[in-house]
């Protein structure tokens, strides 16, 4: 029977359940000291004299750091990825991209509030604290700058000093002609809207721990990273040591959504110390370090125009945004490319302009966060399209609809060159279906029927595309073992999203045998020799496809050599639940086990040359991403009086081609939209004028809790990929993306009346009333 | 910096074993758990209570082992997620619970949320709709966007409303 497209129970569930999860803080390295560090109060500052004196004079305080030590050492922090610009990318939308190093700690300046200035390793955190406090360090202030558009304009504060602006990355692209066709439309809207700042906050935080082998000089590390490999390599090459004798860990990791993607100082000052003291050392961040020193997401402002025919059909977009950055440009055209090759989304547009300048600021720095960029294009997009039917007096979801790429356009190319240097095209889906199958269940209806007038209903949608399952590669190694168990070691590790539990299926699937006889060991560089890791909705179609080849091999290895154990043809044979059968013969079966047995050295029948394993190993390189969708509609009540909203229904119509596990890819969505209702409605990064973080705890930073959860409405309509042998497409993010522009139209939708138009969220209480008050006023 | 003091033995009994171990005085409960008794199932998110990963069950209370300082707990009888399971080592009604709803993910915050179902159903076996939503309205989790944590609750009290 297929285990595929059935919803296994999780195999990670009973260990997390007990409490025996293995989370880094959770590890007990012997004789481990622990690291505290001071951080920037200032969002910037020069940086003068470092007195440690008193600070090394506590008992139990072991050393203290600071930027003149490691930057004799370690050469500032920069990532192949920021540098990565394809050919056709560079032709098509002529970027402009800084790289922009890092330093470790940094020796001159600070630029945001929480930047690490020196660290202190202590017998233990409570002691490294105290002694963080006897630091004596000096700062002289400096102008800061903290909004992008305002750090664009002449005579803003300069971030680096060097450089003559703050401008970090800029591009623009141009097909069709764009001019001509808003010329001629009937209809023109333009407007400003601004995806906020937001952090992605897994609930638990980062955490780096490093051991030295006394014997062999050898790195151990463990990280809550969601790229193991990617952070041995990295390591390698900045502490300048053999990658072989690196091996990092990702054991349990409590959550990512991005922020454990990227290398931070602290991945590289943990080994660093590690290794200069010649003892384990280990640091788990804590809340008020993660709110400001890790990377947090959003942060752009489009101003877009959209031109239309009478009809409503889309002639044209023009789209200038500005992105934030914060105070370090690390990954290049990562998110802001993103935001450009998903704006039009679904939407099948003649004309389109798009213009992007990413500016550097004094705050914590910008990474991708579920969904990176994504979100950002599709509340630009979506807003606009809101504002068009309002201007038209049609219905927002007849607008979309006139406008969407039709199945019989797929494979459809938009024209533009994807972030990896192939042309973008959308391998598969039928949107005008996803959008259909969503209208029929929003059950207006049934709410309004409990509308008052002070309190409204309203409904809104957003439709996006997602691009899933970039390369370059990911390798698996499936090994049947002499009692039958087969062990799947895979380069892509897990931050819940539940893979050993998916993974597991597809091996078993592909080999014939019980889900439960399968164990995925992923999150270890040493499980197999080269990895990516789990980001940007890749794992499912990159290791998926690499555990489902690999196991197909192993399963043919098998076969030939259970053809001559049982003297019959391979092709004659089947396996079920791990059991090897001749068909016809009922009496002649041999356990598979039984096989990996055979083959090994120290068996005298083996057959000279065969394999001394039954093992294969795959290395899967993905062609163009594969697409998924999704249209999300969201029904809100708005209370007038206070300007609360409530999400009360949420429907989600999907496409993400064959589903492995629906249980998981449901759990996917529903946290990942979750997720997009906290940032559409309460979390909001703050800072002042003066980079000083305002919301830097939970009772600031607010997140959804489980009292908001609306009721959920999934509707599949999976179309298999055709650009991979499992027919699988990326879901991790999608859930995410939609829910501040549906929200957001939603809202608009239940205080139509009043003409109110949503620029931005969140959309508080505070934030709401002012924009009634002032429809109603004005 | 205040004087953080000498260390005390402190004795408390968690999970039915009387277990004891030095505290400074500033250590916090969940700090002594996790690292002095190795406890490590109850899990810090935040340390400053808000996030109800490190809730405990204290004297039979839900508590946020973070905000309770280690020697307050001298003499206190604790419950954590270790303790959770049967007496024959088979998962508890509520853990079962969690796992055949996919009731979670990464499983992070799941401890804090098993925690304070198993204090609510104690004391309210047949709890409310609304007093399920507010008993687990003091955990936070980042990944399951909460839908099956409250599946698991609801079959879970249904569970223990039928036993009661
Ligand atoms: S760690 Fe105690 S409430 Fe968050
Ligand atoms: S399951 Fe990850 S935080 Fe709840």
């Amino acid at each position: 029977m297929s285990t595929i497209g059935v919803s296994v129970p999780r195999i990670e569930d009973e260990r997390l359940l007990r409490g025996e999860g293995r989370f880094v803080d959770d590890l007990r390295l012997a004789g481990a000291l622990e690291v505290a560090f001071l951080r920037s109060p200032h969002a910037h500052a020069r940086i003068g004299a470092i007195d440690a004196a008193a600070a090394l004079a506590l008992p139990g305080v072991v050393a203290v750091i600071d930027g003149r030590e490691t930057a004799a050492a370690l050469e500032p922090m920069v990532f192949d990825i920021a540098k990565i610009v394809p050919e056709a990318v560079r032709e098509a939308t002529a970027p402009a991209v800084r790289v922009h190093p890092m330093p470790a700690l940094p020796t001159e300046r600070v630029t945001y509030v929480g930047q690490p200035v020196a660290m202190v390793v202590a017998e233990s955190r409570y002691l490294a604290e105290d002694a963080v406090d006897l630091l004596a360090v000096e700062f002289e202030p400096l102008p800061a700058v903290v909004d992008a558009e305002r750090a664009l304009a002449p005579g803003a504060p300069r971030v680096e000093t060097e450089w003559e602006d703050n401008e970090a990355i800029s591009f623009a692209f141009e097909r069709g002609d764009v001019d001509a066709a808003f010329a001629a439309a009937k209809v023109v809207v333009e407007e400003s809207f601004r995806s906020h700042r937001q952090h992605p906050s897994p609930i638990e935080t980062r955490g780096v721990a490093a051991g030295v082998d006394p014997q062999d000089g050898s790195l151990d590390v463990w990280s809550a990273t969601q790229t193991p490999h990617l952070l041995r390599d990295f390591l390698a090459r900045w502490l300048g040591r053999d990658p072989e004798r690196i091996r990092v860990r990702a054991p349990d990791v409590g959550g990512a959504f991005g922020i454990k993607h990227s290398c931070y100082p602290e991945d590289l000052l943990i080994p660093f110390a590690a290794l200069r003291l010649g003892r384990a050392v280990k640091w788990t961040e804590d809340r008020a370090e993660h709110l400001a020193a890790a990377t947090q997401g959003r942060d752009q402002v489009h101003r877009i125009a959209v031109a239309a025919d009478a009809a409503g059909r889309i002639l044209a977009v023009r789209d200038h945004a500005v992105m934030n950055a914060g105070a370090f440009n690390l990954l290049g055209l990562v998110v802001p490319y993103n935001t450009f090759t998903h704006l039009l989304g679904p939407y099948d547009v003649g004309a389109f302009g798009f213009a992007m300048r990413v500016a550097v600021t004094n705050t914590a720095p910008v990474a991708p966060y579920r969904g990176a960029g994504r979100p950002e294009a599709v509340f630009a997009i979506e807003r606009a399209i809101d504002r068009l039917a309002r201007e038209l007096g049609a219905d927002p979801a007849d607008v979309r609809a006139r406008n969407l790429i039709g199945p019989e356009q797929m494979p459809y190319e938009t024209g533009i060159v994807y972030r990896d240097g192939t042309d973008q095209v959308y391998d598969s889906g039928d949107y005008p279906e996803l959008l259909r199958r969503a209208r029929e269940v929003v059950e207006r209806e049934r709410f309004e029927a409990a509308a008052t007038e002070r309190r409204r209903i309203g409904v809104g949608y957003a439709i996006y595309t997602e691009g899933t399952g970039v390369g370059p590669f990911e390798t698996a190694r499936v090994r049947i073992e002499p009692t039958g168990r087969v062990k799947v070691l895979t380069g892509a590790s897990s931050q819940g999203q539940g893979h050993r539990t998916t993974l597991a299926q597809l091996a078993a699937e592909a080999l014939g045998v019980a889900v439960a006889d399968v164990e995925v060991v992923g999150g270890d560089s040493a499980a197999v020799p080269s990895g990516f890791g789990t980001l940007a909705s890749r794992t499912l179609v990159v290791a998926g496809n690499a555990v489902s080849e690999a196991a197909a091999a192993v399963r043919a290895q098998a076969l030939e050599v259970a053809a001559g154990m049982l003297g019959a043809a391979s092709y004659e044979l089947e396996i079920e639940g791990g059991t090897i059968a001749v068909r016809g013969r009922p009496d002649a079966t041999l356990p598979l086990g039984a096989v990996a047995d055979f083959l090994t050295p120290f068996n005298p029948a083996r057959p000279r040359g065969a394999p001394s394993e039954l093992a294969a190993e795959s290395v899967y390189r993905p062609g163009p991403v594969t697409w998924s969708a999704g249209v999300h509609v969201a029904v809100v009540a708005v209370d007038l009086p206070t300007g609360v909203v409530e999400v009360l229904r949420f429907v989600v119509a999907h496409d993400c081609g064959r589903v492995v596990n629906p249980a998981i890819v449901d759990g996917q969505i529903v946290g990942g939209v979750m997720q997009g209702i906290g940032g559409a409605l309460h979390e909001e990064v703050l800072y002042d004028e003066d980079g000083q973080l305002r919301t830097g705890n939970f009772m600031d930073y607010v997140l959804p809790t489980a009292g908001e959860t609306p009721e959920f409405e999934l509707i599949h309509l999976d179309t298999p990929s055709p650009l991979n042998p499992l027919g699988v497409k990326g879901m991790g993010e999608g859930g995410a993306i939609g829910p501040p522009a549906a929200i957001a139209g939603a809202v608009e939708d239940a205080l139509a009346d009043l003409g109110v138009v949503v620029h931005r969220g969140p959309l508080g209480p505070s934030r709401v009333r002012d924009l009634i008050v002032a429809a109603a006023g004005g | 910096m205040a004087d953080p003091g000498g260390e005390r033995e402190v004795r408390l009994v968690v999970n039915g074993v009387e277990r004891v171990a030095a505290a400074e005085p500033r250590l916090l409960l969940s700090d002594f758990l996790r690292h002095r008794l190795g406890l490590t199932g109850t899990h810090v998110g935040c340390e400053h209570g808000v996030c109800g990963a490190c809730t405990v069950l204290l004297d039979g209370e839900p508590v946020r082992s973070c905000l309770v300082f280690a020697v307050q707990a001298e003499g206190a009888e604790l419950r954590t997620v270790e303790g959770l399971a049967g007496e024959d080592g088979e998962l508890g009604p509520v853990q079962r619970a969690f796992h055949e709803a996919h009731g979670m993910q990464c499983g992070f915050c799941t401890p804090g949320f098993l925690i304070s179902l198993t204090a609510l159903l104690e004391e309210r076996p047949g709890a409310s709709e609304e007093e399920l939503v507010d008993a687990l309205s003091g955990n936070l989790c980042r990944c399951t966007g909460y839908a099956n944590i409250l599946a698991a609750a609801r079959a879970a009290r249904d569970q223990a409303a039928e036993r009661a």
